[in-house]
């Protein structure tokens, strides 16, 4: 069971890094900022909850082992999930909305549009 | 392991960085400061983990905060040239 756990924790850490790596590698390679925020989005949803979630896989862990008062660490982690699920959707929209008032032109393929 | 979370996401950080310099316009860099303050919240959870204090939570909640809140307030600020207050004041005036 201690060990499933662990596992587990250790699978969604990587699970999570490579979300955020990829995310962020779409962030720095993507041609305008409307397509770069997906690649930001993808990273504050999937890439920070699956670390989030391997590190409440560990705590689990911990409690087990030698420290049976961190359920106030699980909180914490869920609370910090919780918030990035709210506040991401608005941010990544907020700038949506600001980049078209400020006038930048979403990216189009020339090529097809043709 | 941890310490290869800790790794990742500093690589994460830095990428985003680039970003933030090279961005053509400024909605790519408040994007690219963004998603930096959101590697930092992770980023803080991870060393709390690492050194075995996990407290460090309560600062990466505090963080997540303040950085939704900045990103929102510089945003208002792009698109309407103030933070609103003025505009609503003048419109009530009329």
């Amino acid at each position: 069971m201690e060990m499933l756990l662990d596992v587990l924790g250790w699978i969604s850490i990587v699970a999570g890094l490579f979300f955020m790596l990829v995310g962020t590698l779409g962030v720095l390679r993507l041609p305008d900022v409307y397509t770069r925020l997906h690649g930001a989005g993808m990273t504050d949803t999937m890439g920070a909850g699956f670390l989030l979630l391997g590190m409440a896989f560990q705590t689990v862990v911990d409690m087990m082992h030698d420290h049976p008062g961190y359920w106030s660490v699980l909180v914490r982690l869920v609370f910090i999930y919780l918030f990035l699920l709210f506040t991401s959707p608005i941010a990544t929209h907020a700038l949506a909305r600001a980049g078209l008032a400020g006038g930048v032109e979403p990216w189009t393929n020339e090529e097809d549009s043709q | 392991m941890f310490i290869v979370a800790t790794a990742g996401i500093l690589v994460a950080m830095a990428m985003a960085l680039v970003r933030a310099f090279l961005g053509p316009t400024v909605y790519d860099r408040v994007l690219a400061v963004n998603t930096f303050g959101t590697k930092t919240v992770l980023l803080i959870a991870a060393l709390g983990f690492l050194t075995g204090r996990p407290e460090f939570l309560d600062m990466a909640l505090v963080y997540a905060l303040i950085n939704f809140i900045g990103t929102i307030a510089v945003l208002k600020f792009f698109e309407y040239g103030d933070l609103g207050l003025t505009r609503r004041v003048e419109r009530e005036a009329e």
